[in-house]
């Protein structure tokens, strides 16, 4: 243990108004702490900022996924594991439930938390590109209220959340609109598992004879934030699905993403990584993502 | 107030932890409860070396703070086997030798304990998927993935 640990402070409550009011205190600098999955390992490598962090992992009010005529609202303590063994999501978010399945191991998705990948805000988190096609909206909840926004445009910025210090996320809402379109997602990293991306990629169409109707598309790890590509959609809509798109596809999605080079891979091949893999989704329908069969595990 | 009392149960037996609230399980359980089974590798959830059973789900217990093993229940490699006999995973792991320096085979024997108490016959995928968490820089991994096929009473099958 390479922490200081006198220098923290970690409560758990039990109920959602006493970590809302630990969090509003007026003396400030409580943060939120999920499953621990990024910031334990943060604290022993001695990068966790000192301070006092509130615990949501004991507040049933996060947790439980509930469905209704127009979609799921599903509370942000929901695991990766809790995704992959929901029938609903599994039918109707394929996308979501192969983002969980490749994230970490099974220790890992018994821990990590829906609302912890997007509150971490890193822009190589897995879920989120899915949750983007999805047309995900967020219910933020603090003492002062709640409110909900789109998740689309909730990254500002590297690490930059349309998130106050008092606020958490309650529950994210995925509308069921996306049936019978094709759908993808795909992971590129150093290795087939276990790995942080380079590129992330999930998206879905509109298609019917032959021509793409509507589409979104989404990518991690190629911006400061995971990002909705709204050029790339807007240029691919209405267009007759054939070998012409992809020039289109590549060229809009340069006004999209802006990949850096890091420990993790390179600008150039980023670039070229994710416009294959969006041009390998409009024209080759065998890599779309079906309703992922219900298993016992 | 940083540093606190937990109760739990661990390998059966009511138990008292105190530490800071935000140690690592890992530690608390290595020092304080002298169970030693559970390894350090990693220190940062990708080796699995630290897995127990945390209410009966496999976490790396290099990732859980004090504060979270709270009224849990906690099994660890010291807990896997009954008084008289060893678990049928770790028969397995013997009669398989899916084991070399040992240091990740409480976690693995952990992760297949895991599996196989929520899908008592695994497909292949499966199996690949329960394990993939905890890495071994001995074996290659046959050994131990030929364990876990024996474990549930199947035979390899060819891949």
């Amino acid at each position: 243990m390479r922490a200081f640990l006198p220098a923290y402070d970690l409560e758990a409550p039990e109920t959602l108004d006493a970590a809302l009011r630990l969090l509003s205190g007026g003396d400030g600098g409580w943060k939120p702490f999920a499953g621990g999955t990024d910031l334990m390992v943060l604290l022993e490598s001695g990068k966790l900022a000192p301070g006092r962090y509130v615990s949501l992992w004991d507040i049933e009010e996060l947790r439980g996924i509930t469905v209704s005529e127009d979609g799921v609202a599903i509370g942000a303590l929901t695991t990766y594991s809790d995704v992959l063994a929901h029938p609903v999501l599994r039918a109707d978010f394929p996308l979501v439930v192969r983002a969980a399945a490749e994230t970490g191991g099974v220790a890992t998705q018994n821990r990590g938390t829906l609302g912890g990948n997007i509150a971490n805000a890193s822009p190589a988190a897995d879920t989120p590109p899915a949750l983007l096609v999805y047309d995900a909206e967020l219910d933020i909840v603090s003492v002062r209220g709640t409110r909900r926004v789109p998740y689309d445009g909730f990254h500002k910025g590297y690490k930059v959340m349309d998130l106050a210090p008092d606020e958490i996320i309650r529950r994210i809402r995925l509308p069921f609109a996306r049936r019978g379109w094709r759908q993808a997602y795909r992971k590129v990293g150093t290795r087939r598992a276990q790995a942080i991306s380079k590129v992330c990629f999930a998206a879905a169409a509109d298609v019917r004879d032959g021509t793409l109707h509507d589409a979104r598309i989404a990518f991690g790890s190629v911006a400061p934030t995971v990002v909705r590509c709204h050029v790339t959609e807007h240029a691919l809509r209405g267009r007759r699905i054939d070998p012409g798109i992809a020039a289109v596809a590549r060229q809009a999605l340069t006004a999209d993403i802006a990949p850096i080079d890091d420990v993790r891979s390179t600008a150039r091949y980023r670039m070229r990584v994710a416009g294959n893999l969006l041009v390998d989704f409009l024209l080759n329908d065998d890599n779309s993502q079906r309703p992922t069969p219900n298993s016992q595990s | 107030m940083a540093d606190l009392t937990v109760t739990c149960r661990i390998n059966g037996q009511a138990a008292t932890l105190r530490g800071h609230s935000m140690a690592r399980l890992l530690d608390v359980l290595r020092r304080d409860a002298h169970l030693t089974g559970t390894k350090e590798g990693c220190g940062e959830g990708e080796c699995g070396a630290c897995s127990v059973l945390l209410d009966g789900r496999l976490v790396n217990s290099c990732l859980v703070p004090l504060v979270h093993a709270n009224g849990a229940e906690i099994v660890t490699i010291e807990g896997v086997a009954s008084a008289d006999r060893l678990h049928a995973v770790q028969e397995a792991f013997v009669a398989c030798g899916g084991a070399q320096c040992g240091i990740c085979t409480p976690g693995m024997v952990l992760a297949a304990v895991s599996l196989l108490a929520r899908t008592p016959r695994p497909t292949e995928d499966e199996t690949r998927a329960a394990l993939a968490g905890n890495l071994c820089r001995c074996t290659g991994y046959m050994r131990i993935f030929a364990a876990v096929v024996e474990a549930c009473g199947r035979t390899a099958e060819p891949s």
